[in-house]
């Protein structure tokens, strides 16, 4: 289980990559005792799930961000011009405390956690990141949702001056994304504010993300400032784009091709050869049953 | 210096350090870890890229021959040709090597059950019997006629590459809008040229000798 014990520090205090990696030594050579030093590349490499997450660099060099541009780098290029403080993200639909929260409102109260989890771009590439952020699920009883609220919707900001990528009709702006409720309640699904510790960078989505691990990471909504509670499943960006390629589900499933390529393996950044897709990403134990009886060659 | 010589002297060599540079880019990269952070993707791109560039400039030396009125030019266009065949070849052995693993059932899987990959394995399939088709000798063996309808499934082979090249893109088509024009303007220029020339063709009339080394 990946699920770390929450944090009580806030994130600011928590780590850099090098002191990240300090801990995990420290934690290793009191775990494991005289073997200590021999024992942690084992630990390290996966040992009771433990994953080892990529370089802060790799993490924030690599991004899918069409609101400053197509190329993966260009984001980490171009993300300057975002201004993600202040920021407000406004909350609709049927809830009973609507209103535009500042991050810091929505936030006060619950306790940021960090998450080590593995992240499949429905690309074939995978990573493994240390996010920092707080479960959907405290936030969504925070703001109290009403009987009808089937679905979450989310929307990414829409500023062409901040996000010069939307001066290109690439994409349908803005960026919009949603999770039934059962998904977005799972413990799992995470608001992340955070990587390494660190404030999360303008090129991974600054200052409010939506991270959810056993889908692919087009569902990782970036920059988020609507939140709405709504019945019907909302639309979503890549379905819009090419609806027989991008489900509203997009659960990673190694079963399922996407129609131009398998999805059966990945490839983690910087390695040269692939290495199998698990289902649900490895988090099946956690999710499956979210999706029983559900045809999931028909949901993709 | 006659204009053989020039040819042999110059152009050629001129012509092989640019046909390696694009390769020793790539292992440049490869040694020093300047690969992006997908490597095998950006070597797939890289190496599709240039082919398609190389493959277009083939297209382009007959009307340079016939506009300079160089003759002589044609004895290079084989060699360009080949260079294009060869990044075709890195390109699909890039694939087959790190994302199939040398799995020939998975490679015939692919080329069947993914039209993109059908469109851009046959254009490698034109592109190898072409090769396999350039030595002089092949000329001479297969008459002109047979050997020019070999060869004019250059056309095939272009169009192919590029429309394999836009499906390979998740949204984005702006690089391959610019390679389609590229190939529209060269297409019109060889029409234009054509046209106006009543140049014969070196290797399409029967007997010509003007080949022979």
């Amino acid at each position: 289980m990946l699920i770390r014990k929450p944090q009580d520090i806030p994130s600011h205090e928590i780590t850099d990559e090098s002191l990240f990696w300090g801990r995990r030594e420290w934690l290793a050579s009191v775990g494991l005792g005289l073997v200590g030093a021999a024992g942690l590349p084992r630990l390290l490499q996966g040992q009771d799930g433990a994953l080892k997450p990529d370089s802060y660099d790799t993490i924030t060099s690599y991004n899918n961000f069409y609101e400053f541009g197509t190329g993966k780098e260009d984001p980490k290029q171009n993300a300057h011009t975002l201004k993600p403080r202040p920021w407000s993200i406004s909350v609709e639909g049927d809830v009973k405390k609507p209103a535009s929260y500042s991050v810091e409102d929505l936030f006060k109260g619950l306790t940021q956690e960090e998450r080590v989890y593995r992240f499949r771009c429905v690309e074939a590439w995978s990573m493994v990141a240390p996010w920092n952020g707080y479960p959907l699920r405290d936030v969504i009883k925070k703001l109290e949702p009403g009987t009808k609220a089937k679905y979450v919707a989310f929307t990414t900001l829409l500023d062409p001056v901040q996000m010069p990528g939307q001066r290109r009709g690439v994409l349908d702006w803005p960026y919009v994304e949603g999770l039934r409720m059962d998904e977005a309640m799972h413990p799992l699904t995470l608001l992340v504010t955070g990587v390494y510790g660190k404030t999360l960078p303008n090129q991974n989505g600054a200052p409010v993300r939506l991270i959810v691990p056993w889908k692919y990471g087009f569902k990782g909504i970036k920059s988020i400032v609507k939140i709405r509670f709504v019945e019907k499943e909302p639309a979503t960006t890549w379905n819009i784009a090419a609806a027989n390629e991008y489900g509203f589900y997009a659960n990673v499933n190694p079963n399922v091709d996407h129609p131009r390529w398998s999805q059966a393996k990945e490839r983690p950044l910087g390695q040269f050869f692939k290495k199998p897709t698990l289902m649900f990403n490895g988090y099946g134990d956690q999710v499956a049953s979210l999706y029983s009886g559900m045809d999931l060659r028909a949901n993709y | 210096m006659t204009e053989a010589q020039v040819i042999r002297r110059i152009v050629k060599p001129v012509l092989w350090v640019a046909g390696l540079a694009p390769l020793a880019y790539q292992i440049w990269a490869f040694l020093t870890g300047h690969l992006e952070a997908e490597p095998v993707k950006g070597m797939q791109h890289f190496t599709g890229r240039t082919a398609i560039i190389i493959l277009f400039i083939t297209l382009t030396v007959t009307p340079i021959r016939r506009l300079t009125g160089w003759n002589g030019l044609i004895k290079v266009r084989r060699l360009i040709g080949l260079f294009a065949f060869f990044y075709a070849l890195v390109h699909f052995a890039v694939f087959l090597v790190f994302d199939l693993e040398l799995n020939f059932g998975e490679l015939a899987k692919e080329v069947v059950e993914r039209p993109w990959i059908t469109v851009g394995f046959s254009a490698l399939l034109i592109l190898s019997v072409q090769a396999i088709t350039s030595p002089l000798a092949m000329v001479r063996r297969l008459g002109g006629k047979r050997w020019n309808a070999i060869h004019r499934l250059i056309y095939l082979a272009a169009g192919l590459g590029l429309l394999h090249f836009f499906w390979s893109q998740k949204k984005d088509i702006r690089l391959p809008l610019v390679y389609a024009a590229v190939l529209a303007v060269i297409f019109a220029v060889k029409i234009a040229v054509a046209r106006r020339s009543k140049a014969p063709r070196v290797l399409g009339a029967p007997g010509k000798t003007s080949e022979s080394p």
